[in-house]
């Protein structure tokens, strides 16, 4: 993985309170599917967001840690050259397509105003570019439906339009924060699908973010699971879901409403995840922890390769895989 | 072009309010004290020269006989003769009427010429000193009244500087131009006070929204996302309350043309109040209520060809 397109190391995240993102570290490499896995609150958005430099609130600053992608430092670059990595090698995709397309633009603009500033096509050029986009995330009729504003178009569709702004410049990393959650289900899968597609077509690197482990199980070939601003686990997909080691992980997937068999009660963490500046000294997970001893409230638990290529954070991970079906 | 067309049925919308302000205004200026005949004739008038005035324009009538009479005019194109200036009101009105237009024409568009960049620079500058200053500046237009700021501007600009002419109406079309400018800036600057801060906040708020962080994610410039994200979302809000502040505008239009001496429909129409002049009273009030909703109906074309999701 010294060949990873996108490589983030010790990034930190601090708001006035304290920090939302500690010390955080994934690599991402071409063609490949990272999901970044977390509940709510758990800092994930932050994280893509300062992947490109775009936090949310003035708050919030990147105080340690690097971004490089292919190479290059992203953290502290000049607004200028920012502006040429945005859209230009890295796409995003948001989760509200309603709310992060402009309503009173065409589609056709909101995707030439892009490849015009960012590559200097012409209008003409600009518009089949647009068109031919559209045709490749599987919009019906692209030529028509380039001139359509987004309220004219359904939820599915406007996600596919957002895909085709994101992919406007061909960049070589997507960031899909959470594109599939405001989707219902079959919609759902669809997107993901076209995802995987494109992944195929242009060997795209992704960073999916997510909370469902579902859409992680169908879509990503790593994962990254989060915890209250650190790195909790991360590794092959098929060896984080089969074969946890940190409790927090494992704890999730006893919570997929699947792995209940659907019956019964279905399992919950106890507990609340800590708010940023009440951070629990030593491991963050360890007031929710049912494996939690003494020195676990003392120690910070560095992130440790496991034999299997995963990495945990934990002093006292899951060893042998337990992992428990249908309790 | 269907969400265009409500334009086919809107206007049908201004009968009911013209009906309305007719019934008002005839009662409303027929039931103020005073008596247009002994007004125009004197103190010392006749009882029978009063009488044939009022006969010669129905004034004997009951009142709704001589609504009636008006409706008969209207429907035939004729709003009746001025008591004062004993010429038809259609006529009196056509040569009062240019510097109205042009006051409120030229209002508008120098309170946009105004607003559109000051906001601007206010919201790209959100809490800098630049941002202060506009706003500081613009409550403080809030609080000032259109005659006094006219009064201000005629000493400043035309007596101490002698760049524009105090008061009155020109000849020509560039004297005319010339004269309008200070009218044009009075309610301009007044106008502009309501709309930067309202543009100012609908700019802010649209820098901060969602679109606005998915353009910055497509690396484009401040600058395009300010030009073609942020101004046309915010503009909405802004047009619709110029297109409310019209209505006061034209009210508005008696105070300043009484200022700066001129000859426009506000003027006439206070000069009608005064001598109880009830056909001029009326057919102006008419008028100014046609306009407000015709600006507000063009205020409407405007705001459906910037937001495709409306429709009227």
């Amino acid at each position: 993985m010294s060949d990873a397109l996108l490589d983030v190391q010790g990034l930190t995240v601090m708001s006035g309170r304290g920090s939302v993102v500690e010390d955080v570290g994934f690599k991402v490499a071409q063609g490949q599917v990272l999901g970044l896995v977390g509940e709510s609150g758990s800092g994930k958005t932050v994280t893509c967001r300062a992947v490109i430099g775009l936090l949310p609130t003035g708050s919030l600053a990147i105080t340690k840690g690097s971004v490089r992608l292919e190479g290059q430092e992203l953290v502290g670059l000049d607004p200028l050259a920012m502006g040429k990595v945005r859209g230009r090698r890295i796409g995003m995709i948001f989760q509200n397509p309603s709310s992060h397309l402009d309503p009173v633009m065409r589609i056709g603009d909101q995707i030439g105003l892009a490849v015009r500033h960012h590559i200097g096509l012409s209008r003409r050029e600009a518009r089949a570019h647009g068109i031919e986009l559209l045709r490749q995330v599987g919009i019906p009729d692209p030529a028509a439906r380039i001139d359509n504003y987004p309220h004219e178009l359904s939820g599915g569709m406007r996600q596919r339009a957002m895909i085709a702004t994101a992919l406007a410049c061909d960049p070589q990393l997507v960031i899909a924060d959470e594109p599939t959650t405001a989707l219902d289900v079959t919609i759902q899968a669809q997107i993901l699908r076209l995802l995987l597609d494109l992944r195929d077509k242009r060997g795209l690197a992704i960073l999916l973010i997510t909370h469902d482990l579902g859409v992680v199980a169908q879509t990503c070939d790593r994962i990254a699971v989060m915890y209250a601003g650190r790195i909790a686990e991360q590794g092959d997909k098929r060896r984080v879901l089969t074969s946890p080691h940190h409790p927090y992980t494992a704890a999730l997937i006893r919570c997929q409403p699947a792995s209940g068999g659907g019956q019964g009660v279905l399992p919950t963490i106890l507990g609340q995840p800590p708010l940023v500046g009440a951070m629990p000294p030593g491991c963050r997970f360890h007031p929710r922890c049912s494996r939690m001893q003494p020195r676990c409230r003392e120690v910070v638990p560095p992130l440790e390769a496991k034999g299997d290529g995963s990495e945990a954070a934990c002093l006292y991970p899951i060893e042998a895989p337990v992992l428990e079906f249908g309790r | 072009m269907h969400r265009f067309r409500f334009v086919l049925w809107r206007p049908l919308q201004l009968l009911p309010v013209l009906f309305g302000i007719s019934v008002i205004t005839f009662v409303l200026i027929r039931s103020i004290p005073g008596d247009p005949a002994r007004l125009l004739l004197g103190t010392r008038a006749t009882p029978t020269a009063l009488a044939k005035i009022r006969a010669q324009y129905g004034l004997d009538e009951p009142l709704w006989t001589q609504y009636l009479y008006f409706l008969q005019n209207l429907s035939q194109g004729e709003m009746g003769r001025s008591i004062v200036f004993k010429i038809g009101v259609l006529d009196l009105m056509a040569n009062r009427i240019l510097p109205t237009v042009l006051l409120v024409v030229g209002s508008v568009i120098l309170s946009l010429l105004i607003t559109v960049p000051l906001a601007s620079a206010a919201a790209r500058n959100r809490g800098r000193p630049l941002d202060h200053a506009i706003r500081l500046v613009s409550t403080a237009g809030l609080g000032l009244p259109a005659f006094w700021l006219g009064i201000m501007l005629i000493i400043l600009l035309s007596v101490n500087l002698g760049l524009f002419p105090v008061a009155g109406f020109g000849d020509t079309w560039l004297d005319r131009l010339h004269h309008m400018v200070l009218p044009c800036l009075t309610v301009a600057l007044a106008l502009s006070a309501v709309l930067t801060r309202n543009l100012r906040a609908s700019m802010i708020a649209e820098m901060a929204s969602d679109q606005a962080t998915a353009a910055r994610a497509r690396g484009l410039p401040e600058r395009v996302i300010f030009r073609r994200h942020v101004l046309p979302n915010s503009l909405v809000p802004t047009i619709n309350l110029l297109a409310v502040n019209i209505g006061w505008l034209i009210g508005g239009s008696v105070v300043v043309e009484t200022v700066f001496s001129l000859p426009g429909l506000g003027q006439l129409l206070v000069r009608g109040i005064f001598a109880r002049d009830y056909m001029v009273v009326q057919a102006i009030a008419m008028a100014f209520a046609v306009a407000t909703v015709l600006i507000n109906f063009l205020a409407d074309v405007l705001t459906v060809a910037i937001d495709p999701r409306i429709r009227l």
